[in-house]
């Protein structure tokens, strides 16, 4: 498993490094660098339609009325919810810390760690912030790669995954072959204290727990939007650009060429 | 009687100055948030809700300079008819997006938290959505264009730090780019939505 997972690390690089600039032949580039700003290619826009598509479906059956399920949860346990699986998001969010030189935030996450899972019984309780340890941003490996300087490669559609680029499923594929502790005390080692369902219940949790929070405007956008699939591919790309670059001040984000263009007609 | 009505026409005159000359970016904000969200909190039927909506939107919004930024580079290659045309294409399709997208909300919740003027042309008002029940609290920026400061516009919405008009202009620019280029395919999309 271990060698195949090597196997596909390897592939998708190479794809990182040749699929980057591709971009004729009909395939869509979008977000060529401007300003700085992220480059990525729908080298598979075709098939990345269709993956959406059935993306939509499988939203519209499960995961959307699950999530309106979810939300006549009264709030303290949606939000105890949220704050456990934020906890436990700290054990892939130290390392990428570290990895990234944010020494400061690896101990602040390290030390909300430590008492959220303690006093804060599994993470329900946010008593770091209490303590005034504020909730830090989430890191993962993809983010990594990028701080690194690798492009994003391909923009692709997985399915029920949803939106990847080459480079964050590198980052996905580095998590499950031993970036997760999480992943590791649960589904890699034959813990006495976890099992694998432990860690897929935390992931649908999850990915429950983000769609309830963004029903009305996944709606909205689905309502105002006319073409979806190009909607969404924007909004992740410019969400990862924002992650990787570590921006908080929104003027960061918005220098373009475009806007000179038209003050000048 | 003659009096009275005189001071109502007065009185409404000045609140309609307030409103529509507010210079400072804060201000225009606040004012728009707040005159939005009487409209959307009261007891009027949808569709009078969506007539006042939009007209703070037309008198707020740079409704043109918008248009013209999310075409993006097809904005060089097409003639003044297509140009004038797609202008009235957008601002329905805009005026109809936004009055839509705010319509649902009953009495949204928005506090301008600080602002930023980046160069003479652009100020950045910061804001934010308080949290409810359903949702949690969204961080809403304004770029407001304000190369006349008698008159500030809003240029871009960026809602935890996802520009609108960039979303905007990539759908706009992928819905051309599938089509050959042909900004027709973009018309005819943007048509369709209107009837819908």
């Amino acid at each position: 498993m271990k060698k195949l997972l090597l196997v596909l690390s390897v592939f998708l690089f190479v794809l990182i490094s040749n699929l980057a600039s591709a971009g004729d032949d009909g395939k869509i580039e979008i977000n060529k660098k401007n300003n700085g700003y992220v480059e990525a290619t729908d080298c598979f826009e075709k098939v990345n339609r269709g993956i959406f598509a059935f993306n939509q479906v499988v939203d519209k059956a499960i995961f959307k009325p699950l999530a309106k399920g979810y939300r006549m949860f009264p709030q303290p346990i949606r939000s105890g919810t949220s704050n456990a699986l934020s906890n436990l998001s700290n054990v892939v969010t130290i390392p990428n810390n570290v990895l990234q030189g944010q020494f400061k935030d690896a101990g602040v996450n390290t030390a909300r760690f430590v008492i959220n899972t303690t006093l804060g019984i599994a993470g329900i309780f946010d008593v770091a912030s209490y303590y005034g340890l504020n909730k830090r941003d989430k890191e993962d490996y993809g983010q990594t790669l990028g701080a690194w300087g690798a492009g994003p490669g391909c923009y692709f559609i997985l399915p029920v995954l949803g939106p990847t680029t080459v480079r964050d499923s590198i980052g996905s594929v580095i998590t499950l072959v031993g970036g997760d502790a999480w992943y590791n005390v649960t589904v890699v080692n034959d813990t006495q204290y976890f099992s694998e369902a432990d860690y897929y219940v935390s992931r649908i949790l999850d990915g429950i727990d983000f769609r309830a929070k963004n029903l009305e405007s996944f709606e909205s956008l689905e309502n105002s939007s006319v073409d979806l699939y190009a909607s969404v591919r924007s909004l992740y790309l410019q969400d990862r650009y924002r992650k990787i670059q570590n921006i908080d001040k929104t003027t960061d984000t918005l220098s373009d060429d475009d806007w000179e263009e038209v003050d000048n007609q | 009687m003659k009096k009275l009505k005189f001071l109502f026409f007065f009185l409404l005159f000045i609140n309609l100055n307030n409103i529509s000359l507010a210079k400072d970016p804060s201000d225009l904000i606040n004012n728009i948030v707040d005159e939005a969200a009487s409209i959307l909190s009261s007891e009027d039927p949808i569709e009078s809700k969506i007539i006042k909506l939009n007209a703070i939107a037309e008198r707020s919004v740079d409704i043109n300079g918008i248009g013209l930024y999310t075409l993006g580079k097809y904005r060089k290659t097409i003639n003044e008819d297509q140009k004038s045309k797609y202008q009235k294409l957008f601002r329905s399709y805009f005026l109809k997006s936004f009055s839509s997208r705010l319509v649902d909300y009953t009495n949204p919740r928005i506090s301008v938290v600080s602002q930023k003027k980046i160069n003479d042309k652009y100020t950045i008002v910061n804001s934010i959505l308080e949290a409810t029940s359903k949702r949690p609290q969204v961080k809403i920026d304004w770029r407001i264009y304000t190369k006349n400061p008698e008159r500030p516009l809003i240029r871009d919405l960026i809602v935890e730090g996802l520009s609108l008009a960039r979303t905007q202009k990539e759908e706009f620019n992928s819905i051309i780019q599938n089509n050959d280029g042909d900004i027709n395919a973009l018309f005819k999309t943007l048509e369709e939505f209107l009837i819908k």
